[in-house]
């Protein structure tokens, strides 16, 4: 490059005039130096080859979790409708609005609620901030939720996957929990009931232990309430853990598994996808255990894809060190077709997704303004209390046991989703939705008997009450075990056993009991949501809601 | 490959007391991690609470006298007195410890999740798996009404004034 003969240049070298020479160079120097800071910068010119391009993507810190080169099933719409890219930006959004938020917000119940106040009238832009933070919060849970749907009926929690199903199970488990701690901040009413209501939940298996006689020597749910509250009673302890909870552990926690799930998704060969879009899989035999692992572009497909003109088909080749590392070997792919360069297809879908994010949640937060309620009243709770809509679900269990509803069905479902991959392990169809023609009637006939099920019982316990309302003496471990929720449970999981067994496959059942979990949540959030009033009654609409 | 390189030497040593070291230096820094986390844990599991006592004056007795139901909202209970004596029932619902309100007939509901009480606080309907709790009530020495919110007592205990 034509800049760089100054740098050769050495001062006093031609024997003129040592100080002018020097000063020229200097001036030269200065001169150039902007291009030369940018290239110091990015070291590749810009990537308009397909060989800059892959450096541009293999030599940026930020960039290189992609490979450089992606297969095209990967950026179907179809293929994942960017659902986690939706989730990644929506933490992002998350992380900026609340840093800036902890700027005015003070964690204390006498100020807490006066900060809140403040951040919505009187700090510049706060009230936007906050509306942000808040959508981006309620759109994230839902985009987890379709996320997890999306892997699930994609069958991409098979083979290389199965560890990283797991994680995104956590991850899961992370944003419910740093939704509710978000959510308490405030010390509103909706804060305080739910804080209440929380730490009961968390004393819950007190129902449990009390009918087995045990509390006294093994109360593990007064021990977790203590934890959480830091005292007996819901109080300044209490706001200040979950904010500690809320602001820095669980989004450390939260930050170590992302890195961990995306560098997983990377290390699992890309996107789960369908045979055709790509070579055969790979069966791993040395372990007598069959796993799917893909062939996509992996780690090193990329240094291949670095030193083979881009395009070669057929670059086979072995790496020294793996030979030796026993089990599975990272995917690396055995031909070039099926890719396109990551830069700039999957960075400008990236980019799009992003920009589609941002201004659905701008357009929320501009035209709607998060929730605030009266200031907490430990005297009075709201009637009816209603947590925000994706504990709506777990609210209506809960109001058939505490213990069941609250902790009981959400750790079984919770393991259950993450044992999947582990149950099931038929090989085929991954990266197909449904798994094809049968996997979608299967879902379909699922969601029917769900749907069927669960409307079904509510009606039931709305008109004729449950085990209480017959026997007023029945002992409470009755009402523990068997209840609305674990019922539908029990029926679920039989549900799920019989279409394993006639269908003959792992993966159908999987498809059933994921289903009915799916539906179930959805029905009873909608039912929670629009059809339960005042004292958690009943009521056809909310016009129908009593006077008080 | 594997078979060449299972017959080097590095794959053939006598693994016995490697073994055994090996596992007991992995085992102790397990344990040994295990058991700093279970001691770090006792950090957060409070030793004193920073509440103030729970007992409390509701006011001089006589003030509770004849047939008479009197609601005191802060201390989230109501103070009955009958022909009997006086007695306490906490408005803390059993079920996830909303404040249940007293409805015209006597008996109680709670808003949160919709279990009902009756009179006496005996669980009627929903979740709630027991019946309202009756505090521990006593007289102090100023003649003041003295309610222990962490004595719970029979629903046929009175105190006789």
């Amino acid at each position: 490059m034509q800049h760089n003969e100054s740098d050769s240049q050495r001062p006093g070298e031609a024997g003129q005039a040592v100080a002018s020479g020097a000063l020229r160079e200097l001036w030269t120097n200065l001169l150039s130096t902007p291009q030369q800071f940018f290239e110091s910068a990015v070291r590749h010119g810009r990537p308009t080859s397909d060989r800059a391009a892959s450096q541009a993507v293999f030599n940026n810190v930020f960039l290189h979790i992609l490979p450089t080169r992606i297969n095209r099933h990967a950026l179907h719409v179809r293929t994942t409708f960017g659902l986690g890219v939706i989730t990644l930006v929506l933490f992002f959004l998350l992380v900026v609005t609340g840093v800036a938020l902890m700027v005015y917000y003070k964690p204390s119940t006498a100020q807490a609620y006066d900060s809140m106040k403040e951040i919505h009238y009187i700090v510049p832009t706060g009230r936007f901030m906050r509306n942000i933070h808040r959508w981006s919060a309620h759109a994230m849970v839902l985009a987890v939720i379709l996320h997890m749907a999306r892997a699930f009926y994609t069958a991409a929690y098979k083979g290389p996957r199965r560890f990283n199903w797991v994680i995104g199970m956590i991850l899961f488990v992370l944003t419910l929990m740093l939704s509710f701690t978000g959510y308490l901040l405030p010390w509103d009413q909706l804060a305080y009931w739910a804080v209440t209501i929380g730490s009961e939940i968390a004393e819950s298996p007190r129902e449990l232990t009390d009918a087995l006689g045990v509390t006294s020597w093994f109360d593990i749910g007064g021990l977790i309430k203590r934890l959480m509250l830091g005292a007996n009673q819901v109080g300044e302890e209490a706001l200040i853990r979950f904010y500690v909870l809320h602001v820095v552990v669980l989004p450390v926690v939260m930050c170590i598994f992302l890195v961990v799930h995306f560098w997983r998704i990377r290390k699992d060969g890309g996107l789960a996808k369908p045979p055709e879009s790509g070579p055969p899989e790979s069966t791993d035999h040395e372990s007598g255990q069959q796993s799917a692992e893909s062939g996509e572009p992996g780690a090193a497909a990329q240094a291949a894809a670095l030193e083979s003109p881009p395009g070669a088909v057929g670059s086979a080749k072995t790496y020294g060190l793996m030979a030796v590392v026993r089990g599975r070997t990272p995917a690396v792919d055995r031909s070039m077709a099926h890719t396109v360069p990551t830069w700039p297809n999957a960075i400008y879908a990236i980019a799009a997704l992003s920009m589609m994010t941002f201004f659905v949640i701008l357009c929320l937060a501009h035209c709607f303004d998060a929730p605030l309620k009266e200031h907490a009243n430990p005297a009075v709770p709201e009637n009816p209390a209603k947590a925000p809509w994706y504990f709506l679900g777990l609210q209506e269990l809960v109001s058939y046991s505490a213990f069941m509803g609250g902790v009981g069905i959400p750790t079984i479902v919770v393991l259950g989703l993450m044992l999947v991959p582990y149950l099931d392990r038929e090989k085929e169809n991954s990266g197909v939705w449904f798994s094809g023609r049968r996997g979608r009637r299967v879902c379909l006939l699922t969601a029917l008997m769900t749907t069927c099920s669960v409307v079904g019982i509510l009606a039931f316990t709305i008109n004729f009450g449950w085990l209480r309302s017959w026997f007023p003496n029945i002992p409470q471990l009755m009402i523990t075990l068997v209840n609305p929720g674990t019922v539908l449970l029990a029926l679920f999981m039989g549900w799920s056993f019989a279409v394993t067994k006639q269908t003959n496959s792992t993966r159908m059942g999987a498809l059933a009991v994921f289903t009915c979990f799916l539906v179930a949540f959805a029905i009873l959030t909608y039912f929670a949501t629009v059809y339960r009033g005042p004292n958690w009654g009943f009521y056809w609409s909310h016009s129908d809601w009593p006077v008080h | 490959m594997s078979t060449d390189l299972k017959s080097t030497p590095r794959f053939q040593q006598p693994q016995e007391r490697r073994d055994f070291l090996g596992l007991a230096a992995a085992w102790s820094a397990i344990a040994t991690v295990f058991l700093a986390l279970l001691g770090a844990l006792r950090l957060p599991a409070p030793w004193a609470f920073p509440e103030s006592s729970r007992r409390v004056k509701l006011g001089p007795v006589s003030a509770f006298k004849g047939i008479s139901i009197t609601p005191e909202p802060k201390e989230r209970l109501w103070v009955f007195s009958d022909d009997k004596g006086l007695y306490v029932i906490s408005a803390v619902c059993t079920h996830l410890g909303c404040v249940v309100a007293k409805q015209e007939d006597g008996s109680f509901f709670c808003p949160c999740h919709g279990s009902r009480f009756d009179t006496e606080g005996k669980v009627t309907k929903g979740p709630a798996p027991k019946p309202l709790l009756h505090l521990e009530l006593s007289v102090s020495a100023d003649g003041q009404l003295v309610v222990d919110h962490d004595k719970e007592v029979g629903s046929d205990v009175r105190l006789k004034v």
